[in-house]
C-alpha cells in the first residue's frame, strides 16, 4: 500500500469480492429495482416517441431520414445507460460508502481503498448495462429497430457507462449528503440530455452550443450507438472511443484521489 | 525473546495544527491482551487506523509480525480481525450471509468460511439468529455478530475499539466473557476502552494515553498500587464540600472534590471513618482504590471538549 494522495492506483483481484457483494444485495432486489429502472426511459420513449414522433415525423441523421421514435430509441438508450450508471455511482455507493459504512467494515480486511472504488465502477457500469440490455429487449419487442449492428451497442454502452461510473464517483468522493446530488442531476447531467442529441438533432443548437456539445461524453455515446439503430456502422469510431476512454481514465484517477483525500 | 506481535515506535500524527498522537510507542506480545484507556480525543480511535494502514502517520515505525506498515499493509491485515467503534454490518445480508461476505475480503475460499460459518455463530450465541438480518438484532447481538465477523480468517490479533460501547451491562458481560474465552484460546488483544471494569477485567496490561501522550502503563493492579492510596473514602450529602478544610483532613494523604462529593485518598480507612461519622447528615462509602480513580487522577475530572 502507498501513502500520499497522488501515486498509481494501489489495485488487486479484490475488486471482485466487492463486486460480487453488491451482485448479492442486488439479486434479491432486481426485480423491483429493473421495474424502476427501465419504467422511466419507456414513458418517455412512448410518450415522446409516440406523441411528439406523430408531430415531427421524420428526421434527418446524416444523408437519411429516420422515424422519430427511432431517432430518439437510439438516443435515449444512451441516455438511460447514463442515469443508471450515475444513481448507482452517487446515491448507492454513497449509502454504501458514508451511511451504512460498509467501505469502512471492508477496508478492515485487505482490501485496498481504490480496490474497492474500481468495484464501485465497475458495478455501476454493470448495472447500467443490466439496464441497458432490458430496454433494448422492449424496443425489440416494440419494434423499433431489427438492426443485427445492435448487439455491437451492448460493449459500447457498456464502455459509455464505465466513463459516467467515473465521472459520477468523482462527485460521490465530494458529497457531504444526498442533496449534493441533485446539483450534479440539474447542472450536468440533465443539461448534458439536451445538447447530446439525444431528443433532437444537434444541428439545431445554436453555434457555441453545438461547439461545447462536441466536448460532452454523452455526445460520443450517443454518436457512437445512433447509427447501430439504423443499421449502419458509426462514422468516426476511434474519436469517439478515445473520448470516452479520455473521460472514464482521467475520471477516474481523480475519484481515486478524491477519495483517498476523503479516508485519509 | 519472539518478536512482538504488534510493535509501534515513536507513532506522531497530527491534524492540522493539533497533535492527535505525540510519540507513542507499545508493543503486544502473543497471547496478551492490551488495552488502550484514556478520555474521548485522546488519540485512541487514530492510532487503531494507523495500526491498521488507514490513516498514514506523520512519523514512526509500525511493523506486526516481521511485516511493516503501509508497504505490507494488505500482508497484515489478513492476520488482523477487527471490530471498530461504529457497526459496519451489511444490512442487506443475514447473520450468516455477512459472514460469508466478509470471508470473501479475506480471499478466504467458500469451502472454508463455509465450514467457519456454524461455529462463528454459535461463539456468538446467534445460532438461532442465522437467517436474520442486523437490523432485528439489538445492540449486543449486532457487537457479537461484528466480533464473530472479524474472527472469520481465525486473525492473530483482534483490535476491538470500543467493543461495549452503548451495551447493556447483560449483553456487555456476554462480550466479555465471550472475549475472555478467545483469550483462554491464546488470541492476542489490542482494546480500547473508557469502561475501567472492562480495562480491568480483560487486560493483562493497560496504556493510558491523554493528548496522544502515553501518561501510564503497566498491569492494572500495578498501576494502581504505584499510583494511588489503596482506600478511598467517598463523603457526600449535605455540608460534604466542607470537610476537605475539616479536621478529617488531616486522616487522609489526598483529597479531591467533585461537585458535592469529596474523595479521601489514605492508606488507612479507620480513623477517617470514625472522625466521618461524628457528621449525622453525612452519608459515606468506604471502597478500595480502583481503575476509574487511576483515570481521573491522570485524566482529570474535568469535561472534555472533544467529548
Amino acid at each position: 500500500m502507498r501513502t500520499g494522495l497522488c501515486h498509481p492506483p494501489d489495485l488487486s483481484l479484490r475488486w471482485w469480492p466487492v463486486f460480487l457483494r453488491n451482485l448479492l444485495v442486488w439479486r434479491k432486489l432486481a426485480v423491483p429495482s429493473l421495474v424502476g429502472n427501465i419504467a422511466e426511459p419507456l414513458m418517455w420513449l412512448v410518450a415522446f416517441g409516440y406523441g411528439m414522433g406523430a408531430l415531427v415525423g421524420q428526421v434527418q441523421v446524416g444523408d437519411r431520414a429516420v422515424p422519430y421514435i427511432l431517432f430518439l430509441a437510439s438516443g435515449s438508450v444512451c441516455m438511460s445507460a447514463m442515469n443508471a450508471a450515475s444513481f448507482e455511482a452517487l446515491y448507492s455507493a454513497f449509502s454504501r460508502m458514508h451511511v451504512q459504512k460498509t467501505w469502512d467494515g471492508i477496508m478492515n480486511a485487505p482490501v485496498s481503498l481504490d480496490s474497492i472504488v474500481l468495484a464501485e465502477m465497475l458495478w455501476a457500469a454493470f448495472k447500467a448495462l443490466f439496464t441497458v440490455v432490458a430496454i433494448l429487449l422492449v424496443m425489440l419487442a416494440l419494434g423499433i429497430s431489427h438492426s443485427p449492428k445492435l448487439l455491437a451497442a451492448l460493449p459500447l454502452l457498456a464502455f459509455a457507462a464505465v466513463a459516467f461510473s467515473c465521472i459520477a464517483l468523482i462527485f460521490n468522493a465530494l458529497a457531504r449528503g444526498y442533496d449534493f446530488f441533485t446539483y450534479y442531476f440539474t447542472l450536468f447531467v440533465t443539461p448534458m440530455m439536451f445538447l447530446s442529441g439525444v431528443f433532437f438533432p444537434r444541428e439545431q443548437l445554436p453555434g457555441v452550443l453545438r461547439a461545447a456539445s462536441d466536448w460532452l461524453p454523452l455526445t460520443h455515446a450517443v454518436e457512437l450507438v445512433r447509427p447501430l439503430f439504423m443499421d449502419q456502422w458509426p462514422q468516426r469510431p476511434l474519436l469517439h472511443l478515445l473520448a470516452l476512454a479520455g473521460y472514464a481514465v482521467a475520471a477516474f484517477g481523480a475519484a481515486l484521489v478524491l477519495t483517498r483525500r476523503r479516508f485519509r | 525473546m519472539a518478536a512482538p506481535l504488534l510493535d509501534v515506535d515513536q507513532l506522531r500524527k497530527r491534524y492540522g495544527d493539533t497533535p492527535v498522537v505525540d510519540g507513542l510507542s507499545f508493543g503486544i506480545a502473543r497471547g496478551e491482551c492490551l488495552g488502550i484507556i484514556g478520555p474521548n480525543g485522546a488519540g485512541k480511535t487514530t492510532t487503531l487506523r494507523m495500526c491498521l494502514g488507514l490513516t498514514a502517520p506523520d512519523e514512526g515505525r509500525i511493523t506486526a509480525m516481521g511485516l511493516s506498515m503501509p508497504g505490507d499493509a494488505m500482508a497484515i491485515k489478513a492476520r488482523f480481525g477487527v471490530v471498530s467503534q461504529f457497526d459496519s454490518l451489511d444490512p442487506d445480508f443475514s447473520c450468516a450471509e455477512n459472514l460469508m461476505v466478509y470471508g470473501r475480503y479475506f480471499g478466504l475460499p467458500v469451502a472454508v468460511v463455509r465450514e467457519r460459518i456454524p461455529r462463528l455463530l454459535e461463539f456468538a450465541a446467534l445460532t438461532h439468529k442465522a437467517d436474520v438480518k442486523p437490523a432485528e438484532l439489538s445492540g449486543g447481538m449486532r457487537r457479537r455478530l461484528s466480533l464473530a465477523r472479524a474472527l472469520v480468517n481465525d486473525p492473530d490479533l483482534l483490535l476491538l475499539d470500543e467493543p461495549t460501547t452503548g451495551l447493556d451491562p447483560q449483553a456487555r458481560h456476554l462480550m466479555w466473557e465471550r472475549l475472555q474465552v478467545l483469550l483462554q484460546q491464546g488470541k492476542s488483544i489490542l482494546l480500547t476502552t473508557h469502561f475501567m471494569d472492562e480495562a480491568e477485567r480483560l487486560c493483562s496490561r493497560l496504556l493510558v494515553m491523554d493528548h496522544g501522550r502515553k501518561i501510564a502503563e503497566g498491569a492494572p493492579r500495578e498501576l494502581i498500587a504505584r499510583h494511588l492510596e489503596p482506600d478511598v473514602v467517598e463523603a457526600y450529602g449535605q455540608g460534604a464540600s466542607a470537610l476537605a478544610h475539616s479536621d478529617a483532613r488531616a486522616f487522609a494523604e489526598r483529597v479531591e472534590v467533585s461537585g458535592e462529593t469529596v474523595f479521601f485518598y489514605t492508606r488507612g480507612a479507620g480513623p477517617l471513618l470514625q472522625a466521618l461519622s461524628r457528621e449525622p447528615r453525612l452519608r459515606t462509602l468506604h471502597r478500595p482504590a480502583n481503575l476509574e480513580d487511576l483515570f481521573l487522577k491522570l485524566t482529570g475530572r474535568q469535561i472534555r471538549q472533544e467529548g
